[in-house]
C-alpha cells in the first residue's frame, strides 16, 4: 500500500515538472501582450489592449499576416486540387509502373528537404526569375508537399467504395463529372485533411520565404518575426509578443478545428 | 475487358462497352489517368527532382554567387567533396548535428514521448487533456514565435529561467549554445513521440499486461517483457522519423543562428552559412550533396521497415 502510494506521488511530481516544463515558455506569449510595458520576465498582465494598436500601426506587420495567408491559400489549393486529381488517377486506374512511381514519390519527398535542396532551389528560382515573387514560392512549395499530399489522399480513395462511381456511369455521367459529384464529396474529410496540413506547413515555414523574398512587403509573418528581434537593435517587445501571438492564433484554431471536427487522428507525416 | 462476343452478362452489367472507355469504376481510361496525374508530377519533377540532381552537378562546380566564379562556373570535380573532408568546419557541423539528433530526438524526444504516454496509458478527464494540449501547442505554433519565447526564456538578464533558478546573468545561449538548442528541440518535438506512442500503447492487448501484473512482475519487467516487444515496429518507426526530421531541422538558426563562434552550427546552419551567406555555392550544393545520402540512406531503411510490416 505505501509502495503504491509512493509510485502515486512520484507520477504527479514528475507529471507537475512536464506540466511546467510545457508550460513556462508559453506563458511570455500569453502575458506580454497584454503587459503595457513588457519585459523579457514573465509579469502578471495588466489587461491593456494599447499593444494591439500598435501592431494596427505597424508599416509590415498586419501585411505580412496577409502574405502568410495568400501563401498559404495559394499553395493549398493547388496541393488539394492537384494531388486530389493525381490520388484519384492512381488510386482507380493501373497505370504502368504505379508501384514504383509511389514509392519514388514517398522516398523523394522523405530524402529532400528544404536543408538540402536548398541551394539548388536559390539558384532555380533566380533563374527562372521566380526570387521575390510569391507564385514562384507557392510553386516550390507545392511541389514539396505534392508527394505526401498525394499518399495521404491516396489512402482515403482507396477506402471509399467503387459502387457509386460505377452506378453514376451506368447513368451515363462523364468521368469529370464522376470525380467532381461522386468522388469529390465521398473524400471531402480526406480533402479537408490535406488542406489543413499544407496551410499549417506554409504557414509556419520559415526557410523557403526566408531564401526566396528579400522584399519586405511581400515576406509573410514568419520572416517578420524573426526580424522583428534579430534586427535593429533593441527588440521592440510591444510588437514582438503582440505580433507572435497574432501570428499564433489561426495555428490554435485550425487545430482545435480539426481536432473537434475529425478527432486527431494520426498520421504519420503530417509535419516535416 | 469483357470479350465482345459474349453475350451481356447480368453481374457484369456496368462493364463499359469496349473501345469507349477502359475497365477501372469512373471510366477514366490510361489517357485521362495520366492527364491527371501529370500537372502534379510536373511540379514535383521541376521544384523537386530536378533540385535533387542540380545540387549534384552545382557539387562538382566552382560556383559562386558573385565574382568571376559567378559568371563562368568551371567543373571542378570532387574538388568541392575534398575540400569538405578535409575542413574542420565541415567535421565540427557533422559532430554537433550528430549530438543534436542524438540527444534532442533519440534520447529527449523518444524517452519524454514515452514516459508521458506511458503514465497517461489510463487516464481519462481533464488533466490527460490539458498535459497532452500543452505538448501538442510546443509542436504546432509557428518556429518563429516559439524560438523567440525561448530566446526570452532563456535571456541572461531578465529571462524567466534565471529569475526561477535565481541565477541572473547566466547566459545559456552564448555558454552552452548546444544545450540550449538540444533542450529547446525535446520541447518542441516530443508531441510526435508521445500521439505515436500513445496509439503504440493502445494496441498492446490489456489482457496481457493485466497476467504479467499478477504473475508479479514489477514495472519495469512489464515494460520489458510485455510491452516492448509488442511495440518494437513503432519504436523504430518512430526512432527513424524523428532522426531524420531533426537532422534537416533549420530551427537552430532561429534560436542561435550557429553561433557564438559556430559552436552551434548543425549541417543545416552551415550549408546555409557557407552556400548563401558566405556565397560559396558549389561547397554549399557539396555538403548538401551529403545530407542528401545521409537522409537517403535513413529513409531507404525506413521503407523496408514499413514493408516488411505488411
Amino acid at each position: 500500500m505505501t509502495r503504491f502510494v509512493a509510485g502515486r506521488i512520484g507520477v504527479y511530481t514528475l507529471i507537475a515538472v512536464l506540466l511546467a516544463f510545457f508550460t513556462i515558455p508559453l506563458l511570455w506569449l500569453a502575458t506580454a501582450p497584454f503587459t503595457s510595458d513588457p519585459s523579457y520576465e514573465v509579469r502578471l498582465p495588466d489587461f491593456t489592449f494599447e499593444n494591439f494598436q500598435m501592431i494596427i500601426e505597424h508599416p509590415y506587420a498586419l501585411w505580412s499576416l496577409v502574405n502568410s495567408l495568400v501563401l498559404s491559400i495559394g499553395t493549398a489549393v493547388l496541393v488539394v486540387v492537384l494531388s486530389a486529381l493525381a490520388a484519384y488517377a492512381l488510386s482507380r486506374v493501373r497505370l504502368p509502373g504505379r508501384d514504383a512511381l509511389l514509392y519514388a514519390l514517398l522516398l523523394l519527398s522523405s530524402i529532400i528537404t528544404g536543408t538540402a535542396a536548398m541551394v539548388p532551389l536559390f539558384q532555380l528560382a533566380i533563374e527562372l526569375n521566380l526570387i521575390d515573387s510569391h507564385t514562384g514560392l507557392i510553386l516550390i512549395l507545392s511541389g514539396g508537399l505534392l508527394p505526401a499530399a498525394i499518399f495521404m489522399i491516396k489512402d482515403f480513395m482507396d477506402t471509399t467504395p467503387k459502387s457509386y462511381e460505377e452506378s453514376a456511369r451506368v447513368f451515363g455521367a462523364s468521368p469529370l463529372q464522376i470525380v467532381a459529384h461522386v468522388v469529390v464529396p465521398l473524400v471531402r474529410p480526406g480533402l479537408a485533411t490535406i488542406a489543413v496540413w499544407t496551410v499549417a506547413n506554409v504557414w509556419g515555414n520559415f526557410l523557403m520565404p526566408y531564401l526566396l523574398l528579400s522584399d519586405v512587403d511581400k515576406q509573410p509573418a514568419a520572416v517578420i518575426m524573426y526580424t522583428l528581434y534579430t534586427e535593429g537593435g533593441q527588440a521592440n517587445l510591444k510588437v514582438l509578443s503582440t505580433f507572435g501571438l497574432l501570428y499564433s492564433i489561426p495555428v490554435v484554431i485550425m487545430y482545435l478545428f480539426v481536432s473537434k471536427k475529425y478527432g486527431f487522428r494520426f498520421h504519420g507525416g503530417i509535419k516535416r | 475487358m469483357a470479350p465482345v462476343t459474349s453475350p451481356p452478362d447480368p453481374a457484369k452489367v456496368t462493364d463499359p462497352p469496349p473501345g469507349r472507355y477502359s475497365s477501372d469504376a469512373a471510366g477514366l481510361g490510361r489517357l485521362r489517368a495520366g492527364a491527371f496525374v501529370a500537372p502534379a508530377l510536373a511540379l514535383i519533377a521541376v521544384f523537386l527532382v530536378f533540385p535533387a540532381l542540380w545540387v549534384i552537378y552545382l557539387g562538382l562546380m566552382n560556383y559562386r554567387l558573385t565574382g568571376l566564379a559567378a559568371a563562368d562556373p568551371k567543373f571542378v570535380g570532387l574538388d568541392n567533396f575534398l575540400q569538405a573532408i578535409s575542413d574542420p568546419g565541415f567535421w565540427d557541423s557533422t559532430w554537433l548535428t550528430f549530438q543534436f539528433v542524438l540527444g534532442s530526438a533519440v534520447i529527449g524526444q523518444v524517452l519524454l514521448g514515452f514516459t508521458i504516454a506511458w503514465m497517461l496509458r489510463d487516464w481519462r478527464g481533464p488533466l490527460k487533456r490539458i498535459v497532452e494540449g500543452l505538448v501538442i501547442l510546443a509542436w504546432i505554433l509557428p518556429s518563429a514565435v516559439v524560438s523567440f519565447l525561448w530566446v526570452a526564456l532563456l535571456d541572461r538578464d531578465s529571462g524567466t529561467l534565471n529569475a526561477l533558478l535565481g541565477i541572473e546573468g547566466f547566459a545559456w545561449l552564448l555558454d552552452h549554445p548546444m544545450l540550449s538548442i538540444i533542450i529547446f528541440n525535446t520541447w518542441r518535438g516530443t508531441a510526435f513521440s508521445m500521439m505515436l506512442y500513445g496509439a503504440a500503447l493502445g494496441n498492446v492487448p490489456p489482457s496481457h499486461l493485466e497476467s504479467a501484473r499478477l504473475a508479479g512482475a514489477s514495472g519495469w519487467q512489464q515494460l520489458r517483457d510485455v510491452v516492448f516487444p509488442h511495440i518494437r515496429g513503432h519504436i523504430l518507426t518512430n526512432l527513424l522519423l524523428i532522426s531524420l526530421w531533426t537532422f534537416n531541422d533549420f530551427s537552430p538558426f532561429l534560436l542561435t543562428a550557429g553561433g557564438p563562434d559556430g559552436k552551434s552550427e548543425v549541417l543545416a546552419v552551415h550549408v546555409y552559412k557557407t552556400a548563401l551567406q558566405s556565397g560559396d555555392l558549389g561547397y554549399g550544393a557539396a555538403i548538401s550533396t551529403v545530407i542528401l545520402l545521409i537522409n537517403l540512406v535513413v529513409a531507404v531503411f525506413y521503407l523496408r521497415l514499413l514493408r516488411s510490416k505488411r
